[in-house]
């Protein structure tokens, strides 16, 4: 048996669960734990401002499927990481958080740096925990990696009071131990996420599938999670059904297939809106019936019948009430639903004619494609040609990150994803800021891929700070901006649904000086402002690998993301770019 | 109170460690449930707790209040005690003005009632019962008239019915 003390102890379990990366800030209540992460091989990431820390270790989540860990000090440095916290909430992103906590007698005096950090953290985290004792923190780290990571991952927060750490402390000593699975398992009476599908609603729901005439594989973030993009291909191959997959499932779908339809919602494509409004049958695989994907509830998909498929009970039945609800992890239930239908059709079974269907479909996708007019010469460049040019000349595998606003949905329009974990953004909260430190901790997490991040002007004014993080640690992330001058997506609102009173939305194009701001960071920065600028300035960054790049691109302030779905709006309102068809009959939507 | 309830009772098991409570009251708050009553103390085994929560069935389905309950990593069972199907108690305690010219016909109604009288003053009865919900309501409307000076109640708490039948 070996003694050991709180701080040790820590640093060692973080170890043991595999750690490679901490993103993180000291300071005086977390003190005792950075000592000993100077003799761990746990590579630290200094940030320059916890909210970075957090994003990063979300971005290192999303891209490489391992849980991301962030250390921060106790009071103010908590408070920085709620943000990020809730962010992976509502995302379900596996995080572990650590912070400092003012010493045990000092807990509830208002003490220097003491916030309720449980507290404020309860709503926004899967679970969290005050360590007490030393001797509880291999158990409780063990368990906050297995909370993380199972289930429906999300964030997990561990408070770990100074005194428990500090090494001159000798109740901070006891012997070393590392609890089994089994002892986990044990420790959590209360914890035993449900895994494998019911096989008599697996069977329900192949029967469904096989007899629906216009179904529609409605794709959500589920898919990633449980590493199921492989279990999906087959599944839709299998029964020749298109895919629709949302904002959180990018690439969990290859876009060049056959049978993508691409993203749906408020911003997504015609077809793929339009295909889950009419039909008759929507199997839903992890994902949650969002209100950015349904529009107003009362007319959304009023013919289809619903199988939904989610590890979170609590998911089936919180929005539409599904005539199939299979509580399990995506891969295991789309594996035995692909087994009992092969059975089906080996035994003879056949789908019911869906030629129909599939012309619909193939109409819509011919009158209403993705679209965007080229600038004439002298006019500001077109948001979507940048991302048409950037997705051209990046790796196919290439990890993309975006900000929050008109340039993320551009993004997740405009860039064809090929690949699983290679869409970083933030979906449930729409946190602006989020890219360029997620675009870190995704770059951390996978130095083998080239990572953009795709950003607002207004979104990269609240996070940029972590490109000097990102200079000092030499992790060389690029950087685009797309410089509108605007908090564009609420200028579009403003445009659309106030009249044209823009309030408060006006940020400059010239201030800050993004480039000087990019250098002064230790980047390589460019400005482009004409088309034939665009494609050479790209392929100068990619060449680029020892330090950040940041390229400001100069876009239309004018320029709106269509289609769009007015929010109260069913999804039948659906607003298409004014140069197709409206749909509706309206003489014209709104102006370009 | 109406015969269809509007309210369920919920009797959730729980770990018996700090926070926990703060995290289901919490979630209640949270997801907008209306909490009505709640009592909670250790079970016979100390490292566990019961909670007893009526719910205003009102503010938000049931299924998801028991679903989202289910999520919180602390909370191990979760049923709900059908009115029909359970035993159910409640303490009660209060203080009514009872000077002199009232006060027998106070202690009669404390009597029909099987209260117990626990203070005495001058001009005021503290009593406490401890019974069904709705005796809990008879006895407080009975008293009201008289002049309620204090009352506490402690919120139900209920086990499910045993069976009756011979097997
Ligand atoms: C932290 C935060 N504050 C406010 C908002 C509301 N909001 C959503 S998009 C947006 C504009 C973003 O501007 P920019 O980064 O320039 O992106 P653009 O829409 O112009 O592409 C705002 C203010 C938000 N999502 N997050
Ligand atoms: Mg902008």
């Amino acid at each position: 048996m070996t003694t050991t003390n709180g701080g040790a102890a820590l640093i060692k379990a973080l170890e043991l669960e595999g750690v490679d990366t901490i993103f993180g800030l000291p300071g005086g209540a977390i003190l005792p734990v950075y000592d000993p992460i100077l003799d761990s091989p746990i590579r630290h990431v200094l940030v320059r401002h916890e909210q970075g820390a957090g994003h990063m270790a979300e971005g290192y989540a999303l891209s490489t499927g391992r849980p991301g860990v962030a250390m921060v000090t106790s009071g103010p440095a908590a408070t920085n990481i709620v943000t990020p916290l809730c962010n992976a909430y509502m995302d379900s992103t596996p995080l572990v958080v650590i912070t400092g906590q003012v010493g045990t007698p000092a807990i509830g005096t208002d003490a220097f740096q003491e916030c309720d950090t449980v507290g404020i953290t309860r709503s926004v985290t899967k679970h969290n925990e005050l360590v007490t004792r030393a001797a509880d923190i291999p158990m409780v780290i063990r368990q906050a990696f297995h909370i993380a990571t199972t289930g429906r991952p999300g964030p997990v927060l561990v408070d770990i009071p100074k005194d428990i750490v500090d090494p001159n402390n000798p109740a901070a000593h006891f012997e070393w131990y590392w609890p089994t699975d089994d002892e986990v398992s044990a420790s959590l009476p209360g914890y035993k996420p449900t895994i494998k599908g019911h096989p008599r609603k697996i069977k329900d729901a192949a029967e469904m599938t096989l007899e629906a005439t216009r179904p529609v594989i409605y794709a959500g973030g589920g898919i990633l999670k449980a590493r199921a993009a492989e279990a999906l291909r087959e599944f839709a191959e299998l029964t020749d059904i298109p895919v629709v997959t949302t904002l959180m499932a990018r690439g969990a779908f290859p876009d060049d297939h056959e049978l993508c339809l691409g993203m749906p919602g408020m911003h997504g494509n015609y077809t793929a809106v339009t295909a889950m409004q009419r039909a008759d049958l929507l199997i839903a695989l992890g994902s949650r019936f969002d209100d950015r994907i349904t529009g107003r509830l009362d007319g959304f998909a009023p013919d289809a019948k619903i199988i939904h498929v989610d590890i979170d009970p609590a998911e089936l039945g919180k929005v539409r009430r599904p005539d199939v609800p299979i509580v399990g992890d995506c891969r295991q239930v789309i594996e035995e639903l692909n087994k009992v239908i092969h059975k089906h059709l080996d035994g003879g079974r056949e789908f019911p004619d869906r030629s129909e269907w599939r012309s619909q479909i193939s109409g819509w996708q011919e009158t209403h494609p993705l679209t965007f007019e080229q600038s004439a010469p002298g006019e500001l460049l077109k948001p979507q040609y940048v991302l048409e040019q950037l997705r051209e000349r990046a790796p196919e595998d290439c990890i993309v990150a975006s900000g929050v606003g008109q340039h993320q949905m551009w993004t997740s329009q405009f860039w064809h994803f090929t690949h699983p974990y290679t869409w970083v953004n933030s979906g449930g909260l729409g946190t602006m800021g989020f890219s360029v430190p997620a675009a870190i901790g995704a770059k951390a997490g996978r130095p083998d891929r080239m990572v953009w991040a795709v950003d607002g002007d207004g979104c990269f004014q609240m996070t940029a700070q972590e490109l000097v993080t990102a200079s000092t640690e030499r992790i060389p992330i690029k950087v685009a901006i797309l410089n509108n001058a605007y908090l564009g997506m609420v200028r579009q609102w403003q445009e659309m649904f106030y009249e044209e009173r823009y309030s408060e939305v006006y940020l400059s194009p010239d201030l800050p000086d993004y480039v000087k701001w990019a250098e002064a960071m230790g980047c390589v920065a460019m400005r482009v402002e004409s088309p034939e600028e665009v494609g050479p300035a790209i392929d100068k960054a990619n060449q680029i690998n020892d330090r950040p790049v940041v390229i400001e691109f100069r876009t239309d302030s004018a320029e709106k993301v269509y289609p769009m779905v007015p929010s109260g709006k069913t999804n039948d309102d659906i607003v298409v770019d004014p140069t197709q068809p409206d749909p509706v009959g309206r003489n014209s939507g709104a102006t370009r | 109170m109406s015969a269809a309830p509007r309210y369920h009772v919920l009797s959730v098991l729980v770990e018996n460690r700090a926070g926990v409570l703060a995290r289901v009251a919490n979630l209640f708050a949270r997801r907008g449930y209306n909490i009505y009553s709640l009592a909670v103390a250790p079970t016979d085994d100390e490292n566990f707790s019961r909670i007893t929560v009526v719910v205003d069935v009102e503010s938000a389905p049931l299924e998801q209040v028991v679903k989202q309950l289910n999520k919180l990593i602390n909370v191990i069972k979760i049923s709900e005690l059908d009115p029909r199907d359970s035993v159910e108690r409640e303490l009660m305690m209060l203080t009514v003005k009872a000077p002199p010219g009232t006060r027998s016909e106070i202690l009669e109604l404390a009597g029909l009632f099987d209260a117990s009288v626990i203070d005495v003053g001058v001009a005021e009865l503290t009593m406490s019962l401890d019974d069904t919900p709705q005796r809990l309501d008879d006895l407080e409307a009975l008293l009201r008239p008289h002049g309620i000076v204090d009352l506490q109640r402690t919120g139900r708490v209920a086990l499910p019915r045993l069976d009756h039948a011979a097997h």
